[in-house]
């Protein structure tokens, strides 16, 4: 196994173990506060520390890895359950109408400045940890379904498609049996970045206050009430952020190393 | 004089060549013959140093006293161009599609010889005029994009004989190329040897094109040369089995059956499509190509018709007609009396009389299949019978591949097998009409000489009828009772397949004819 592979495999391993975890067992509970223990460094009986609550730093890192991973993966979700038909069915009509609006249509959402429009959405429902599923949701729609119609062209030129015409298949029926099983290891790889994407977005909607809500831990949030504190106990700033970066890291090598593994023109070339 | 002496290469303790010595002589051309994986290629990067890393070479190749294996590779550099220089199968990936042929050309006399740009560009023309590109109609300022397959193969010559090299080595340079151009391009190869002097080792899979003009042949099998002399000595008493097997392949003809006159099953009738030519950005109406211009032909019950034509001339198109893949412009196509609409709309029943193999072996599978369940696609249009299985097994069985072929996938069969599972999916559902689409063009000429003796078997026992199409004339004079020329979308002659090969009346099937290469009858023994 190569080392980015197994680097991002115990990044992303940790983060989602935590998140597991914290749904049995935290060391202490983050509704509790203990102002007479707050923002104490870390320790024994506090290992990353407390915040201006006092509440339990790791407790919260824990909890809040669950909201964002829960968060990031409806999301990419949303996006391959809606993106991967539409690109599969652009790809099927390659040139015809329905390719054309479904193409235009994503041409649209890309066009705004994701992060902005998913603080309009929010901002216009209300902030909720599912609204700020939807908004980051709706961004991953078009980049699944321009890296599925991008991988199911060259498909739809090879012989074993034109083979399954001869024998009388439909679109539909072609592109569920021969072309989604040929490029599930794009689709993969895609959804492994998109992931880490949408917990760097989670984070930033939070930070704004328009993710999750308290009492839910969040790490945006954490970073965002750590930012009068930093001076005074720099952990509370530097504990959130160092979850989210190596998270998201973890996260990418993954994909990298997914895309490596997975991709035969690649292993040869090594 | 070049000279590979016991060149040997392992990978990983696994033989790869096993001594192999050939001798190239100035102004002479050495055919390297052999079947896909028998080492011809890996000769050849062994003897310009061009190995894929891993792999490691023992004994030596000898250039006017001087050994090249084991030295550094920036030495090698040295020598690769101005001394050994190699031409590919396809020129396209060969050239750079973003500069000028000319500057291509001249780039390696300019950073080499140290030439000045201007007197680099000028040689430049001077070589681009000998491959047969001259001045008025290929300026140097065309791109690759701009030529045809044969001219980009005249660049890349050029660009491999700019530096004068002692010897050029040719890596089945023509298989890619229509039979009049490869016999162009062989004139040329031949026309530089003799002039330039060098020696030239000349790889394929061919063995009528190295007939015609290698002086010395060498026979490849599985690493080793087997057998290697003048050629013609060579082919008129070969002394190893494999080389008189290779012979015997290619002199073969199966059996012709001729057909009694029956009903017409496939009528196609002045059917045309045309095709817009690129996106232009310019007002005014995009210019078309018309691809099959009005075109009629039938195909009776039983009967084998050849399809001949070289590429671009329409017979893809026509076939995708022909299968219902796409729709024409005008024209009808009746499959057993019913017409032929494109898309769904044709009724299973009548899609299930006709079948259809590809020439790609390796294209033409899904990867993540089963060989049972390939074979049994297109039971998609007549319903899934409960003894599928067996019907599997025997369609195999039919096609000769027996065992336990059906819970495998595709990546673990042969070419030739492949185009025999193929053939079992095509027959699964008892087609009255096979489209066979350059079925045996990628095969090699043993497993090609099988799959044929296989097509008139199956097509006596199941009553077929095969629209045989291909680019080889000697193929379809196996195969066929009829024959269609075709050249720019048009037929321009049709008629038995003996009168058409024996006595051509369009001039277009006479260039044909004459350029097709085969092995010269005073080399039969």
């Amino acid at each position: 196994m190569r080392l980015s592979l197994f680097l991002g495999f115990l990044l992303a391993g940790l983060a989602l173990f935590a998140a597991g975890l914290s749904l049995i067992w935290t060391p202490y509970d983050v509704t509790q506060l203990a102002v007479t223990q707050k923002l104490r460094p870390p320790s024994a009986a506090h290992w990353l520390g407390t915040d201006h609550l006092g509440r339990d730093m790791f407790s919260m890192i824990m909890v809040g890895a669950r909201t964002s991973i829960a968060v990031a993966l409806v999301a990419v979700g949303i996006g391959m359950g809606i993106g991967v038909p539409l690109g599969l069915a652009a790809a099927a009509d390659r040139g015809g109408w329905l390719d054309e609006i479904i193409m235009r249509a994503n041409d649209l959402i890309f066009a705004f400045p994701s992060l902005v429009i998913a603080i309009l959405i929010t901002a216009a429902l209300g902030p909720s940890a599912v609204n700020a599923i939807i908004a980051i949701g709706i961004f991953n729609i078009p980049v699944f379904a321009r890296v599925t119609r991008g991988s199911a062209l060259p498909i739809w030129t090879l012989d074993y498609i034109r083979a399954a015409r001869v024998a009388g298949k439909g679109m539909a029926r072609i592109s569920l049996q021969h072309v989604l099983p040929n490029i599930a290891n794009v689709l993969i790889v895609q959804a492994t970045i998109q992931f880490s994407l949408g917990i760097l977005a989670e984070a930033g909607l939070s930070y704004v206050g328009l993710g999750a809500q308290p009492p839910t831990p969040s790490w945006g949030r954490m970073l965002a009430e750590a930012q009068t504190m930093a001076s005074l106990a720099p952990h509370v700033a530097i504990v959130p952020g160092l979850a989210i970066l190596l998270t998201v890291l973890g996260l990418n090598l993954l994909g990298d190393g997914l895309r490596d593994a997975l991709d035969p023109r690649l292993r040869g070339a090594r | 004089m070049i000279e590979a002496r016991k060149l040997t290469v392992t990978h990983r303790e696994q033989v790869l060549l096993h001594r192999v010595s050939l001798k190239l002589t100035p102004g002479k051309i050495t055919g390297l013959v052999g079947e896909s994986g028998s080492g011809k290629s890996l000769t050849a990067l062994a003897m310009i140093g061009l190995l894929p890393p891993g792999m490691s070479v023992e004994g030596m190749i000898d250039m006017q006293g001087r050994n090249l294996v084991g030295l550094p590779e920036s030495v090698l550099a040295g020598i690769r161009g101005k001394r050994i220089s190699m031409i590919f199968q396809e020129p396209m990936t060969a050239l750079n599609p973003l500069m000028s042929i000319g500057e291509q050309v001249a780039e390696a006399l300019h950073l080499h010889e140290g030439l000045d740009h201007k007197t680099a560009l000028a040689r430049a023309r001077e070589r681009l005029d000998r491959v047969g590109l001259t001045a008025p109609r290929f300026p140097l300022s065309l791109y690759p994009h701009e030529l045809s397959g044969g001219q980009r193969q005249r660049v890349a010559i050029a660009l491999a004989i700019s530096r004068r090299p002692d010897l050029l080595i040719a890596d089945e340079p023509t298989t890619a190329l229509d039979v009049t151009t490869q016999a162009q391009i062989l004139d040329l190869l031949r026309g530089l040897v003799r002039d330039e002097g060098m020696a030239l080792l000349f790889i394929t899979h061919d063995l009528a094109v190295v007939a015609s003009l290698a002086d010395e042949v060498a026979v490849m099998q599985r690493g080793a040369i087997v057998e290697q002399g003048p050629t013609e000595p060579l082919f008129r008493a070969p002394q190893h089995s494999y080389t008189r097997d290779l012979l015997a392949a290619a002199r073969s003809m199966p059996r012709l059956i001729l057909s009694a006159p029956s009903p017409a099953l496939l009528e196609v009738e002045a059917v045309s499509r045309s095709y817009g030519l690129g996106r232009s950005r310019q007002t005014g109406p995009t210019p078309r190509i018309k691809a099959v211009d009005r075109v009629s032909l039938t195909i009776h019950e039983g009967e084998a018709v050849g399809l001949v034509g070289e590429s671009g001339c329409g017979k893809s198109t026509l076939t995708r007609l022909i299968l219902g893949l796409d729709m024409p412009e005008g024209g009808t196509i009746r499959l057993a009396g019913q017409n032929i609409r494109a898309g769904r709309k044709i009724p299973a029943a009548l899609r299930a009389r006709m079948q259809v193999v590809f020439q790609d072996p390796f294209g033409s599978f899904d990867p993540r299949w089963t060989v049972e369940r390939l074979v049994a696609e297109p039971f998609h249009l007549t319903g899934r019978p409960r003894d599928w299985r067996e019907r599997v097994a025997e369609a195999l069985y039919d096609v000769g591949i027996t065992g336990d072929a059906l819970r495998r996938h595709i990546h673990e069969f042969s070419g030739g097998q492949r185009q025999r599972i193929a053939l079992a999916r095509a027959l699964i559902i008892r087609p009255s009409l096979i489209v066979l689409d350059e079925a045996v063009s990628a095969l090699d000429l043993r497993v090609r000489t099988q799959v044929l003796e296989l097509l008139a078997r199956l097509r006596v026992r199941h009553k077929l009828s095969y629209l045989f199409i291909s680019h080889d004339l000697s193929v379809v004079r196996q195969v066929t009772d009829r024959v269609l020329i075709m050249r720019q979308g048009q037929i321009v002659e049709s008629g038995p397949t003996a009168r058409v090969m024996d006595a051509p009346e369009h001039s277009y099937t006479r260039e044909l004819l004459a350029a097709t290469l085969q092995i010269p009858d005073k080399y039969v023994g």
